[in-house]
């Protein structure tokens, strides 16, 4: 309780409560604006919140990471265009309910369900908290350089089909990293001898570059959408009721969301896919699913907004973050000092659980200003693409100049926002390069440091926690080995179903030359002779 | 005729070969530079020596990288992936405005650089009514006001601002 009311002190502030505002209905406006999504706006707004204090500053990027995917479910569910990407799984049951004249229902239903996944991932959490402030000290150096490794891993195999090139693209980040001076032995890695990179490759450059800047190239080169709104009738507060008529998808689908969040580089996509799927097989009307069912919307929207509180996890309790929005948060720590990490738990407790009730007061204002500002804000949707270009190229000039006021950062930006360009023409993921990037940092330093007390590769895991870990990262290893095999036997099943010999000349003469060349070639054309000599004979 | 495995491929085929190639051929170019580029210190530790990362990272990148090739089920560029290069060039045209932005900025001052860059891009974009072209002029005087004179960026002062009498330079500097 006293932790509690310490946290409450923290938050009485007049800048926390502006930011709260300014981060539910920003995130909000941002959320339902398709095309700029919550990485844009935290790009952009980071360097201005490393003025502000810790807590205002992480509230208001909490704020827009909490909230914009109530306001990703607008354009999702009267557009059927996703406002953020995980409101994909929005459109499944949104749309066809907007279709048949539901538009009401199921933005009401939304926020209820969402508003239900955020507040009760926040309680959970702030009930677990006294857990992990026990389990957080257990992780020493190898345990976080294990749990960061893990991290890595999970991210790239979550990539289904792309895992090569997401691990790829990892590295990439890894080895941005580790340019500029070295700050043990002081020595200078791919510098090239240029003063520039003597510092090394920011991170919030790159982050604005791949996400921010690239999405103004993606928005400045494709064509405006035509868009016809529905208009909006009924009450904005029967979906509170209907919501209370699903507790069971409700609640399983928030958990899912807790626990998926919790794990480093799964994320939003999976919960809502676990959710959605079991909200499915345990229904009584399944073939409703993807034709408008409530539950589907409950299970989508449930799940997603539970995911934010719980990835605030890993990078509360050991400094890891598990992707690109909470990797941006930490840089946030980082200019002020505060190492988050299992000390933060140990020693800042109430600034912990300040965050928690930060973004559970933060529900409850979004719900608020939907509920009542919903029929003004589906305006935003009507902003045409390129002219979102233009602004979002406006506004990463404001976050990339004002780190240092360096033109190079900015050509540096520049470039990285063509190369998330090039990715996303190409529908490659950018998240890799950055995880690569701040968790190559940390495993660089927390591999050094543990090396430094191990004599033998066992010794590395001879304690619970990194013992744990070390099973678990064979463990996704070996299932993404197995699932690569069955994808493999998979394909070959349905190449052989499908395949026919070339019907081209040439590829016909070059088989008949091997048919004469090689031995196995001879042995069956004398086979074959036998057995005609042997049936000419009969006659 | 599509096959199976080119189906199968997650993303479009445009470009994919041509950024693959790129790709393994920069990764590979930095790996031969790496005893040029990155030292070896005596008297340290395998795991600490300041090569360590930068070998993984980019032994990584080629391993994966040229895995990732070899298992792309093309072989041949066409003209499709010459098309999607060109379409990335198109791009570039807006790195040019981006960059004529920064270096304007510091010259002539953050207000008015963005009160032209703004509309003229607009401009440029094909929204030539002037209800957009208002639009845009009221954006970039909330983006300077909102970042600049509320949130204090660090932006600092242009040097024609240099050339303005005296409190309206130091307002100047400091707001717009």
């Amino acid at each position: 309780m006293d932790l509690i009311l310490s946290a409450i002190e923290i938050l009485m502030r007049w800048d926390v409560a502006l930011a709260l505002l300014a981060g539910s209905v920003g995130g909000v406006l941002i959320g339902a604006i398709p095309g700029v999504g919550p990485a844009v706006a935290i790009a952009i707004l980071l360097p201005a919140t490393f003025s502000m204090d810790p807590i205002v500053g992480l509230t208001v990027l909490l704020g827009i990471y909490g909230s914009s995917m109530y306001g990703g479910a607008i354009p999702a569910i009267l557009i059927n265009t996703p406002g953020t990407a995980v409101n994909a799984l929005t459109t499944y049951d949104g749309y066809p309910m907007t279709a048949r004249g539901e538009p009401r229902r199921a933005l009401s239903l939304a926020y209820s369900a969402s508003f239900f996944g955020g507040v009760f991932s926040v309680i959970c959490l702030i009930l677990f908290a006294p857990v992990l402030a026990k389990v957080a000290p257990m992780f020493g150096s190898r345990e976080i350089f294990l749990a960061a490794l893990l991290g890595l891993l999970l991210v790239v195999v979550a990539h289904r089909g792309q895992a090569l090139i997401a691990g790829a693209l990892a590295c990439f980040g890894i080895f941005l990293n580790t340019i500029g001076m070295e700050p043990v032995k002081y020595t200078q890695r791919y510098t090239f001898g240029q003063d520039f990179l003597g510092g090394g490759i920011n991170l919030i450059v790159v982050v604005l570059g791949l996400f921010a800047i690239s999405q103004a190239f993606v928005l400045l080169t494709d064509e405006d959408e035509k868009i016809r709104l529905t208009r909006l009738r009924g009450g904005m507060f029967q979906g509170l009721r209907e919501l209370s008529r699903h507790p069971r998808v409700a609640s399983v689908s928030a958990g899912f969301g807790v626990l998926m969040g919790m794990i480093p580089g799964v994320g939003e996509f999976t919960a809502q896919f676990m959710s959605y799927t079991y909200a499915q097989k345990t229904s009584k009307r399944p073939q409703d699913f993807g034709r408008g069912s409530s539950e589907g919307l409950i299970a989508a929207e449930t799940a997603n907004n539970a995911v934010p509180a719980a990835a605030m996890v890993p990078l509360l309790a050991l400094g890891i973050p598990g992707e690109a929005l909470t990797a941006m948060m930490l840089s946030v720590f980082y200019v002020h000092n505060v190492v988050p990490g299992p000390g933060l738990f140990q020693n800042d407790m109430d600034f912990v659980v300040a965050l928690y009730l930060a973004l559970l007061i933060l529900n409850v204002l979004v719900l608020i200003f939907l509920l009542f500002a919903t029929r003004s804000l589906i305006q935003v949707v009507r902003i045409p693409n390129r002219f979102l270009g233009v602004c979002i190229l406006t506004l990463s000039f404001v976050g990339v100049y004002s780190l240092r006021n360096s033109a190079t950062d900015c050509v540096m930006a520049a470039g990285f926002g063509l190369v998330g360009y090039i990715l996303k023409r190409l529908s490659l993921p950018a998240v890799p390069i950055i995880l690569g990037m701040v968790l190559g940092g940390i495993m660089e330093v927390k591999l050094r440091a543990a090396m430094a007390r191990v004599k033998t590769p066992f010794d590395f895991i001879d304690r619970p926690v990194a013992f744990i870990l070390f099973s678990i990262i064979i463990l996704v290893l070996a299932m993404h080995l197995l699932r690569v095999l069955r994808d493999r036997k998979e394909l070959k099943e349905a190449e052989w179903q499908t395949k026919t010999s070339s019907m081209s000349f040439g590829g016909l003469m070059w088989r008949r030359k091997n048919s004469f060349l090689k031995d196995r070639g001879k042995q069956v054309r004398a086979r074959h002779a036998k057995l005609l000599r042997r049936l000419t004979d009969l006659f | 005729m599509t096959t199976e495995r080119e189906r199968r491929f997650p993303g479009p085929r445009r470009g994919q070969l041509i950024f693959a190639l790129a790709f393994v051929a920069l990764a590979a170019l930095l790996l031969v530079l790496i005893g040029d580029q990155t030292a070896w210190v005596k008297k340290t530790k395998f795991f600490a020596q300041p090569r360590f990362w930068p070998a993984v990272a980019l032994g990584g990148m080629v391993l994966m990288g040229g895995l990732h090739l070899y298992r792309m089920p093309w072989r041949r560029v066409t003209r499709f992936d010459l098309n999607e290069t060109r379409r990335w060039g198109q791009a570039l045209e807006y790195v040019l405005w981006f960059m004529a932005y920064v270096l304007l900025v510091p010259i002539i001052g953050y207000l008015p650089v963005t009160l032209v860059f703004v509309p003229l891009l607009t401009w440029r974009m094909g929204y030539r009514s002037p209800r957009m072209i208002w639009i845009s002029i009221g954006f970039a005087i909330a983006v300077v006001l909102v970042f600049k004179g509320l949130l204090s960026v660090r932006i600092p002062g242009a040097l024609l601002y240099e050339y303005l009498p005296g409190p309206l330079r130091s307002f100047a500097i400091l707001y717009l």
